[in-house]
């Protein structure tokens, strides 16, 4: 499964990995074998039901595969605390879960406080992380959460995923519940973010445009399993699957339609 | 109601109140520290939810003073632990449940981002869920303290002081002074206890540790000022006070406080547990928990030796003083000199109509006539043993309120009742009592006992002895009338008996 993957070394490795729940007859994930490597941005695509959200808490550990191996960095990762194992992985949700009794700064700097820094740093790192998130710390730093707009809040919610140093980031349709044009702002510049600061991410969107868009490869998934990996350009160019081909038409009808009413000039959609 | 009455009730409101405030707090900090951890120990096992909300559900629907009474039994002891437990376990319903409710209301992405970065269980708890659920919890110990405070004033008659000593003892001996202030004091000290809650609640939820810290600091205060007298009075005297018993009606209220009258003139510090109920006072005699109290021999010799077969009063008084000597360890130091038995009373135009003087004299008439009694008698052994002995009924029986039986018969609405021989009423309303020539009815005569280890007492002992044989039959009337018919306190009727056993 790796052809078609980055040059650089796997940073997260599936080996055949099943998820189960309980005595459900068909498992959500199903002897899924990916490799993700460092630096690469890649996201599970997928409609719902389909084993993305499942397979990317298995890279946490917030569940544990029935059977198959995860390595992050060449290392099992069942061999490895939970909890430090998640401290030094950003974890981003589409409820954001941002703590409600907590202000922004305080939110920011959670994962740096339950490690133990000591407070000066932590408030350097906040500042910094606000300001990279462009919050201005000074206003936004003590504020509470709820004044915030959704798009800000997503923003807190990713300050607070960096805040640790991770070199790896897991996001559930992070940017799912943003208005339009608040959430293209964000994954514009999320990208960027991610190129500079060289993450590893692991995105799960139904959203075929937000995949196509941000990832430098797509893994397919369809009723547990893989379908197809491979970068935007060339699924959408030729697709193996047909799967793929059906799930992928609908941006590519929308790109057409948008260059068809842009050069005749008519409505202002 | 006047000035004097109500200064009367007020000088025992400190004493009452410390007591009611310090079992209300102890009892909601048990509920806290109980139900909290309960609570998230069942939102964490799933399995435990189900059972322990139901129990605790169950628990709460036994009456209040049916749970209180349990304890006593359960635990062998009386007075304030029992009540704390029964409170307690009152408490814990809504302070659980809120819990639980809260805790599962914590929105489920917070959870998630919570172990998504990194939190361990411990810090999932303290970081985020409790901090969150607070202010459910806090509204269901809020809950909690209203029904504690109110549940509190059923604690007297487990011999528990509350403000359920001014309730109780002013229903019985019909002092509304007593009641009012009783009533009036415990719903502000619930108002105020509510509100400090509302405090703590509004902190949680405002998230405002200054309003926290002064709500926390009201809480001691008052915890202090529960403690403070008790604290004191331990600290004044290291002799424990010797307690007085007295059941639930007006004559044991002023026996109560006669007895403390006159240890009191001997220099021994004493103190009054009035209003518990019958056999939790023997019980509590027989344990030590209470040193001394009047009760009456066929009470004694049915309901705690469950004999049958009445004998002669001589042969009964022997019998069961030999018997609370042996089996129990209580010392019977002698009968007061008044019986409180069912007797048969008619006006005194009846008894002159038909010529009655015994019971027997009514039996040419019985048929025309209709006899009132309370809820019980019809029932009771003693009436199957009359119609045996004396061999006729009346044409038609009444249960009514024994409270209203003196009144009724007075009126002419009924011809004969089973009055209490002292009731105060039977000289108000001018009745003659008729002789039990055949002796139906056992004796109930009023004796002085007194537990093991007071029967060591020898300054006790002889502080007691002027009762033996002190009170007839008519001073105990009249010391019930001039509490129930004149509307005087027990204290009054108390010092009337004292001056009639210092005139001897």
């Amino acid at each position: 499964m790796n052809e078609g993957a980055t040059n650089n070394p796997a940073e997260i490795e599936l080996v055949e990995v099943s998820k189960r729940f309980g005595a459900a007859s068909e498992p959500a994930v199903d002897r899924l074998s990916l490799s993700v490597g460092a630096g690469e941005f890649l996201v599970l695509l997928g409609e719902s039901g389909c084993g993305k959200t499942t397979t990317l808490k298995m890279i946490n550990r917030l569940l544990e595969p029935s059977s198959g191996e995860i390595r992050i960095s060449g290392a099992d990762i069942l061999q490895e605390d939970p909890v430090l194992l998640r401290r030094r992985i950003g974890y981003v949700v589409q409820g954001i879960g941002l703590f409600p009794h907590l202000t922004v700064g305080e939110n920011v700097g959670i994962v740096p406080t339950l490690m133990g820094w000591e407070q000066n740093k932590i408030r350097r790192r906040v500042d910094e992380l606000l300001e990279l998130m462009g919050l201005t710390p000074a206003e936004f730093i003590d504020r509470d959460t709820a004044e915030l707009s959704g798009g800000q809040q997503q923003r807190v919610g990713v300050a607070r995923a960096l805040a640790g140093r991770p070199r790896i980031m897991l996001m559930d349709e992070p940017f799912g519940a943003l208005d339009p044009l608040t959430r293209d702002k964000l994954q514009f510049e999320f990208k960027q973010l991610q190129r500079q600061l060289k993450l590893t991410v692991v995105m799960v969107t139904h959203d075929m445009m937000e995949a196509v868009l941000l990832a430098d490869r797509i893994a397919v998934m369809r009723d547990g399993r893989l379908v197809e990996v491979g970068e935007p350009a060339a699924l959408m160019r030729a697709a193996q699957e047909d799967y793929t081909d059906a799930l992928l038409s609908a941006p590519k009808e929308q790109a057409e339609q948008l260059s068809r009413l842009m050069h005749g000039g008519g409505s202002d959609e | 109601m006047n000035d004097s009455m109500l200064m009367e009730q007020l000088h025992r409101l400190p004493d009452y109140l410390s007591a009611h405030l310090l079992l209300t707090i102890v009892a909601l900090a048990v509920g806290v520290v109980v139900c909290i951890p309960l609570g998230f120990l069942v939102t964490r096992v799933k399995a435990l939810q189900w059972p322990t909300l139901s129990v605790v559900g169950v628990l709460q629907t036994i009456p209040g003073i049916a749970l209180l009474a349990l304890m006593v039994p359960l635990l062998g002891m009386i007075g304030f632990v029992p009540a704390l437990i029964a409170l307690s376990i009152y408490s814990f319903l809504p302070i659980l449940r809120n819990t639980v409710t809260g805790v599962l209301g914590v929105d489920g992405s917070i959870v998630e981002a919570a172990r998504g970065i990194g939190m361990t269980d411990r810090q999932l708890l303290f970081r985020v869920e409790l901090p969150l659920a607070l202010p459910v919890i806090v509204a269901g110990v809020r809950t909690a303290t209203v029904w504690i405070v109110g549940t509190a004033t059923l604690a007297t008659p487990v011999g528990a002081t509350s403000l359920g000593n001014y309730i109780f003892g002013g229903l019985q001996t019909q002092n509304i002074t007593a009641v009012l202030v009783g009533c009036i004091s415990a719903a502000l000290l619930a108002i105020i206890l509510d509100q400090i809650v509302r405090l703590v609640e509004v902190a949680a939820t405002r998230r405002n540790f200054r309003l926290g810290a002064l709500a926390t600091l009201l809480l001691l205060l008052l915890f202090a000022l529960g403690i403070g007298p008790s604290l004191a009075e331990r600290l004044a005297d290291n002799n424990r006070k010797v307690i007085i018993g007295a059941k639930t009606f007006t004559e044991q209220y002023i026996l109560a406080n006669l007895i403390t009258k006159l240890l009191d003139e001997e220099g021994i510090a004493a103190e009054s547990r009035a209003g518990m109920g019958s056999i939790i006072l023997f019980d509590a005699l027989a344990s030590g928990g209470v040193d001394c109290y009047v009760d009456y021999s066929g009470t004694v010799w049915a309901n705690a030796m469950k004999r049958e077969v009445v004998p002669s009063r001589d042969t009964l008084l022997a019998e069961m003083t030999d018997w609370l000597r042996d089996v129990k360890g209580i010392r019977n130091l002698g009968a007061l000199g008044f019986e409180n038995t069912y007797a048969l009373a008619v006006t005194r135009e009846t008894a002159k109509k038909y010529g009655l003087r015994s019971i027997s004299d009514l039996s040419a008439v019985a048929p025309q006539l209709s006899i009132g009694s309370d809820y019980e008698f019809f029932s009771r052994p003693e009436w199957s043993a009359f119609k045996a002995t004396y061999r006729f009924d009346f044409n038609d029986h009444l249960s009514i309120d024994p409270a209203l039986m003196y009144s009724a018969v007075s009126e002419g609405e009924t011809d004969v009742i089973t009055a209490f021989s002292t009731d105060g009423r039977i000289i108000d309303y001018d009745l003659v009592l008729l002789t039990d020539d055949r002796q139906v009815f056992p004796p109930y005569d009023a004796v002085l006992l007194v537990s093991e280890t007071a029967a060591d007492n020898e300054p006790l002992l002889s502080a007691l002895q002027s009762l033996v044989n002190g009170i007839s039959d008519q001073q105990m009337q009249v010391a019930n009338k001039i509490v129930d018919v004149d509307g005087f306190s027990v204290d009054s009727a108390a010092t009337y008996l004292l001056h009639q056993l210092e005139g001897d």
